[in-house]
């Protein structure tokens, strides 16, 4: 009974993604863990929530139609960001540019490697190639070249957490010191969530990690089409 | 009012970026367009941030919540990945560290080369 209203209900879907998600802002001011990251506990809570009530996902999925159709414009504000951050880009165009450019690179042939080593077939690897890209550009390139798009999203969050936690000692061990080179580093390989934390560390880091969003975004996806011929 | 024609001026541009995305040849998502149209017209001052600045920023805001409702697709496209998902999270782990060394290296590589050929021609020049 309670299932079936459930399941025909017009704001059920749209309350349990916005609701979770306030769920997991709460717990992450609480805790301050950046495990607790907001999405990732909206997303299993959610997952949770209809496991347990046997709500089909279609039902959910239909619900949550309004919620998808913002995205494209969303994504498209990003454009605002960059623009008010290209003077930066222009003060060290180079080593701005061959960072991302090497970053993207590295992405797309380390992922290459270890699939073919693991001996992973053709959707795992386009699959996994948008994995260090802001995830409003990676569904779409996932969709694009035939991956899986929900896999895709969570190595990108993943991707972010690891990068959130790690990049400040690893940059260190491997002594990039530099403030724009590890702001392109973290920006490059962790996309936002990242950034959140490159803000953390300094002006620079921050401009310089959200910059490279954008630009390591729309690079991945040119190359990419290449690269998924690959393997 | 003045959200609505926020709001109006960026679904112009996500309109735009479907129809180049449906014309064009190329394996770019509509937002890529976008994002390229809408840069084009603050560059060119057709748009200026102040016109879109609010509605925006709150969009970029909200943009993780958007992202759930397609990951939660997991509960349908489990099956397929349940015997592999380790070698996902390990194949995520590590090109992640790979990313951030080829980066951050070539980055603070080019700006020191930079900075020695500054001085060395500077030297040259005493």
């Amino acid at each position: 009974m309670a299932t079936e209203f459930l399941t025909d209900s017009v704001y059920m879907a749209v309350l349990l993604t916005i609701g979770t998600y306030g769920i997991g802002t709460w717990l992450r001011k609480k805790t301050g863990w950046t495990l607790m990251n907001p999405l990732l506990v909206s997303i299993v809570l959610t997952i949770a929530f209809l496991y347990i009530t046997d709500i089909p996902y279609e039902s959910y999925s239909r619900g949550t139609d309004i919620i998808k159709y913002m995205l494209t414009p969303a994504t498209i504000c990003l454009a605002v960001p960059l623009y008010e951050q290209i003077d930066q880009l222009k003060r060290n165009v180079h080593a701005v540019t061959m960072g991302i450019a090497a970053g993207v690179l590295a992405s797309m042939l380390s992922i290459l490697a270890l699939v073919v080593i693991m001996g992973l077939g053709h959707v795992s690897y386009v699959t996994l190639l948008p994995k260090s890209i802001t995830t409003a550009i990676g569904m779409d390139l996932s969709n694009e070249l035939g991956g899986n798009v929900p896999i895709t999203i969570i190595t990108i969050v993943i991707t972010g957490i690891t990068g959130n936690i790690f990049a400040e000692r690893f940059l260190k061990l491997i002594r990039v010191n530099h403030p724009i080179a590890k702001g392109i580093a973290i920006g490059a390989a962790s996309h936002v969530i990242g950034t959140s934390k490159a803000m953390e560390m300094g002006q620079t880091e921050g401009a310089m990690s959200s910059l490279s969003i954008v630009t390591s975004g729309i690079l991945t996806v040119i190359t990419a089409s290449v690269f998924a011929s690959l393997a | 009012m003045r959200y609505v024609f926020q709001l109006l001026i960026i679904i112009c541009f996500s309109f735009a970026g479907e129809i180049l995305h449906s014309t064009l040849p190329l394996p770019l998502p509509a937002s890529i367009y976008g994002i390229i149209l809408l840069y084009a017209a603050l560059e060119l001052k057709l748009v200026k941030v102040h016109q879109i600045r609010e509605v925006s920023t709150t969009l970029i805001m909200a943009m993780p919540v958007m992202f759930v409702p397609p990951a939660v697709g997991l509960l349908k496209t489990w099956k397929n990945i349940q015997d592999t998902w380790s070698q996902y999270l390990l194949i995520t782990v590590l090109s992640t560290f790979v990313v951030i060394a080829a980066a951050g290296w070539m980055t603070q590589g080019v700006i020191r080369w930079k900075e020695k050929s500054h001085t060395k021609s500077q030297d040259n020049g005493n």
